[in-house]
Order: structure tokens, then sequence, then C-alpha cells
């Protein structure tokens, strides 16, 4: 897939100006300059839905206005295929698995139909994750820049899975990990790059009032009362029911309402199972809203957001954690769990505060909802953090730095 | 104010944050860190990390006093660790050799802290520079300003902090600039004195401004 007219309404470099400030946009301009008319070929496995497909639609059509050549390649493969990469996906994050001789002979029989298929003579190559890890056969001898972007977390990966994989990972010239958490030691050089948001996406933009007051009646939430919130799918690797228990901890001391908005559960029987669960926890308190939303609810996550006093993200593990940056993006106090990504995204005391338990949990949401000023300040400093390290524009320098950087040292 | 004979020439630049393969959980491992870690390592997680958490201005100067603070839950070594300048150090060798010094130290008087576990490891990250000269240059003063305004607060950081390592010196691009080509050396001193420590690279920059318009007012 190429960029082509579906793109075409997405807002410029400039819409972006209001936001981050004219000199951030310009330094972008002056890094491409010295990459004009060099072609970028990313490749991934998905065109719609996900998070990697989500950054590189917006991506793609920066880099090209910012003069670069970009292309985008969605590899294709059976369903037999995408069930073997979840089964990796999975095993990659430390689950077990099995691994069958077949399944490894369908990962490259799909990778290497790919490589025919698909046109391989960019300047510079993005893989992104490993699904199409085996592309890197395409490659002539040392002919272009070889990147993996590695978006998952692969610091205690299933090493029957890894074995497989690795001797592929260590013939790119370098890999990009979104938190040196998930890297591994590899004899390529590994390279920090943060997954991001975009400030102008629909569950980014700023709100007007009335949107967030009529998204709060819709869902019987008070505005007029403090609102504690935990976005995330209803899974137990996010923990709502220790949100629950944190919330019911801070009411004995003071008034607050608590909504757990997730995904949709409906085609995840085991997401069902633990929304049943923290309805059974919940003990009909008419102050914990338990919101499962379609997957088109961005709007009312971000109203959501910006309608909460103080927002949660008490995952037992994690990612790196989107929905901490876009609460942080919105100037919100965040308690979270020290895991995965946050402690780069929450600093503590700085950008909001980390807790280790349900009891910590519930104290620092009872701190913040007790200290108005602090938890503002928190606010602040995280939205500048995000501004800083965490929007789709900072991922663009990103990439044009890497590239600056592989052409220095070929 | 004198012409210059040369202009002052804006640099952009950009970082990449290499993952290297040393971590600590201990404040032992901190310390063996600290001693192994490349100087690239040390630019990024004092002089660096000042840039990157530049909004931060209360209670925040670099990532290992930090981690101590947050992960190790040591305040006292974490005050310790925060108390070095990065403008009182031309060479990251210097730096370095401070840093163990008082990580030493702590060792020493507080040995039953020296391996217990963190709440989160420190990763010890480098910092790889990429610069681009910018197409524009400053003839004069006002020129000068004009420019200032379209540095990003990464390039201002670059010319204002890590030019100390650049040149040797304890003084930055602009004061340089200012004093040898203008010949303003009270303007390249006040410069320099702008504590980044309590203002953020924007309070900074609005200082500057405001001591080159009184300049230019004179």
């Amino acid at each position: 897939m190429t960029l082509t007219q579906s793109d075409a309404h997405l807002m410029s470099l400039d819409a972006y100006v209001p936001l981050l400030g004219a000199p951030e946009i310009d330094e972008l301009r002056a890094l491409a300059a010295q990459l004009s008319g060099r072609t970028v070929q990313m490749v991934n496995s998905t065109a719609m839905g996900g998070g990697v497909a989500e950054i590189l639609n917006r991506l793609i059509p920066l880099i090209q206005e910012l003069g670069l050549r970009p292309r985008w390649d969605v590899i294709t493969g059976g369903e037999d295929f995408f069930e073997v990469t979840k089964a990796f996906h999975n095993a990659l994050h430390g689950g077990p698995y099995h691994a069958r001789k077949e399944n490894f002979d369908l990962f490259l029989a799909t990778n290497e139909m790919n490589r025919q298929r698909l046109q391989f003579d960019s300047e510079f190559t993005v893989i992104h994750d490993p699904q199409p890890v085996a592309l890197i056969e395409a490659r002539s001898w040392h002919q272009g820049h070889w990147i993996w972007r590695c978006h998952i977390d692969l610091s205690n990966p299933n090493p029957e899975v890894w074995s497989f994989l690795r001797p592929f990972v260590y013939r790119y010239d370098g890999a990009l990990f979104s938190s040196p958490e998930f890297a591994r030691q590899l004899p390529i050089p590994q390279y920090l790059s943060f997954p991001c948001i975009d400030p102008l996406s629909e569950k980014n933009v700023e709100l007007h009032p009335e949107c967030i007051k009529e998204v709060l009646e819709r869902f019987g939430i008070d505005p007029a009362r403090p609102i504690v919130t935990q976005i995330s799918r209803f899974d137990r690797l996010k923990d709502p029911i220790g949100v629950v228990r944190a919330y019911q901890i801070v009411r004995r001391y003071m008034d607050c309402q608590l909504v757990l908005a997730g995904g949709s559960a409906s085609d995840d029987p085991e997401g069902e199972i633990v929304l049943e669960e923290v309805r059974r926890e919940a003990k009909d308190d008419p102050d914990i809203h338990l919101l499962n939303l379609p997957p088109w609810s961005a709007l009312e996550i971000n109203a959501l957001q910006r309608a909460s006093t103080v927002i949660v993200q008490k995952s037992l593990r994690e990612g790196f954690g989107l929905t901490v940056t876009e609460a942080l993006w919105k100037k919100k106090p965040v308690v979270a769990s020290a895991v995965g990504g946050i402690p780069a995204q929450v600093i503590h005391k700085h950008t909001g505060l980390l807790a280790h338990s349900v009891e910590g949990t519930a104290y620092q949401i009872r701190f913040l909802l007790s200290n108005p000023a602090l938890a503002h300040k928190l606010g602040e400093q995280g939205h500048d953090h995000v501004r800083e390290n965490f929007l789709i524009t900072t991922n663009v320098k990103r990439y044009l730095t890497i590239f600056l950087h592989s052409l220095s040292q070929s | 104010m004198k012409n210059p004979e040369h202009p002052f020439r804006f640099v952009t630049v950009s970082y990449l944050t290499r993952i290297g393969n040393q971590s600590a959980t201990t404040l032992s491992e901190l310390r063996d860190g600290l001693e192994k870690c490349s100087d690239a390592s040390v630019f990024y997680h004092t002089f660096q990390s000042l840039g990157r958490y530049h909004f931060l201005t209360e209670g925040f100067s670099n990532d290992f006093a930090q981690w101590v603070l947050a992960g190790l839950n040591c305040p006292m070594l974490a005050e310790q660790l925060a108390a070095p300048d990065i403008r009182g150090y031309l060479t990251l060798s210097d730096m370095r050799t401070d840093l163990l010094r008082i990580t030493d130290e702590y060792c020493r008087s507080h040995p039953e802290e020296v391996d217990r576990l963190a709440f989160e490891p420190f990763h010890f990250l480098e910092s790889i520079e990429v610069t681009i000269p910018q197409t524009w240059e400053a003839w004069t003063l006002e020129e000068f300003r004009h420019w200032l305004e379209h540095l990003s607060n990464e390039s201002f950081h670059y010319h204002f902090l890590v030019s100390r390592l650049r040149l040797g010196l304890r003084t930055n691009d602009f004061s340089v600039w200012f004093e040898n080509e203008l010949g303003l050396q009270p303007l390249a001193q006040l410069t320099n004195r702008i504590d980044v420590y309590t203002n953020t690279l924007e309070g900074a920059r609005a200082k500057l401004y405001t001591f080159i318009d009184r300049e230019l007012a004179a």
C-alpha cells in the first residue's frame, strides 16, 4: 500500500505549530532537508487496527510532506500464518508455547511469498515487529539500511521462538525498542524509540466543554464530584479489581466516583469474565461506572479522560501504556504502577505518582484529591513531558535522526 | 559593539538514544556501571537529562539522582548526586569522577543499603548526536535575536550547555560570540550566569531575550 488520496485529509505539519511552536517544526524540516528525495519503506502486518498501523497512518504522510519518498507495504498471509504469528507474539511476551516445525515452516514460507511479491529497493527499510522479520532475506549484500522496529516486550521471550527469530534480527543494521526494559542483549545497535500519540487525533484533540458534559450525562457521571478513571480493556493484567479496591479505600476518606472504561469485550470471552468479576467486586455501588465501550469510542474516551480528576493505570504488566500518555497530554494527574513503559512516562513526584500496591494506589489517589494544586502541577509537567518525548512529531524526528545517523555510518 | 569577523552559525541538533547492555538493580551495580559506562552514557544521564527534563525546575537534576530517589528510596544520596552542576564540568570524565566519589562515600557509610534491590532497574543509555548546520547565520545582535527565536529547545540546549564540553571552557557558544565577535563582555557574562536548574529552557531563553533587548536599547 502506498500513500494515496485516503491520507489527503490528514493534518499537515503546520497544524502542529500551535501545539509545539514553529521552531520544533522548522527543525524537522532542517533535518529532513538533508534527506530530501531519499526513499523509505515501512513494512508491517496490518493496514488497519492496532497501534503500529495507527502510527504509520500518521507517520507516512508527515515524512512525505518533509520531502522524503516513503512507501508503506503490508504483508499478506493466510489465517493460519496470523494464528502462528499471534502465538509467536504471546510467546515473545513470555507466555508458554511449544512450536512445531510446521509453524516455523509456514512463517518462513509466508515471509518468502511476501519477499517475492514486494519490491525492496529503498534506501531505508524499516520492518515492524516479528511477523515480517524474515524479509531481511530480501536484502542484497549490504544494500540500503535495514532497521527492525520491535514494538513488543522482548525482555522475557519464549526461548524456542526467540532462537528461531534471532538469526534474522542479527542481520539488521539496528533495532528500535519502545523501552530499555523491552530490549535484549543483541550484537547489533539498539536504539530507544518511544511510542507516541497524535495530539490532533480524535482521542487527544481539545474538546469543547459541552461535548465533555454531554458524554458525562450520557453515562450518568456527576461532573460536580471528583472522578477517578482507569481506561483499559477488562483484562486481569490491567487489574481492574485492584482499582475498585483502591477506590473503596479512598471512599472511606473522601467522596469520589470511579469510572472503569474499556474496549468492547464481546469478542473476548475472558474479557466478559473479567468484567463480570469487576461487577461483583463493585457490589452495585452507584458511584462505580463500568463502561464497556465499542472500538469507535475515541471521542468518549477523550471526554472521560478530560473530565477526570485523577487518572489511574494500575496495570500488573504493561506494554508502553499509551493510555498514560493520553492522560498526561490532557494535563491530568496520574497514579500508575511502575511496570513496562510507565516509569519512562510517570517520573515519580514530577509528572505523576507511582504505586506498587492497592494500598499505595489508594494513598496516592487520596493525596492528589486532597492536594489539587500539586495535582495540577503534576498534570502540567506531565503534559510537557509528553510534548517533548511522546508525540508523533518526536517520532518523525527520531526516524529522521536514525536515517541521518545510518548515512553517517555507511 | 564591534563588527564581527565571523557570524554566529546556528546548528540543529538531534539525539538518538542507544540502549546499552548495562543496567543496575542495586546501588553497588549503579556504582560499577558509573565506573564502566561510556562517556556518551554519562552525557545522556547528566547533560542531556537536564535538557530532556528542562520543564522540571524543582528537585530534578540528573537520571542517577532521580533513580536513587525513586528506585532506591535513598533521598540523602539523591540530593548529593543532584548537587554537581553540569556548568562546572568541562569534561565528562571529571563529572564521572565526582559522581563515583559521591556514590563510593555513601556506600562506605551505608553498607546496609548497597545491595538492596531497587523497585525498578536503572538502564545505562547513550546519546548519539547528529548535528546539521542551519542555513541561516547572524552577523549582528539583531539578527542573532531574530534567529534565536527559530531555534528549537534541543538546539538551544546544544549551544548553551553542551558547548562547554566542546569548547572546554566554562562558557557557552552564545557568550563566546558576544564577547569575541561583538565585544560585549557584560552581555556574555550575564548570559553565562542564566541558571538552567531553576529555569526551563524557555525561561532561560526568555532571560536571554531580555538581556539582548536591553543591550539593543542601550
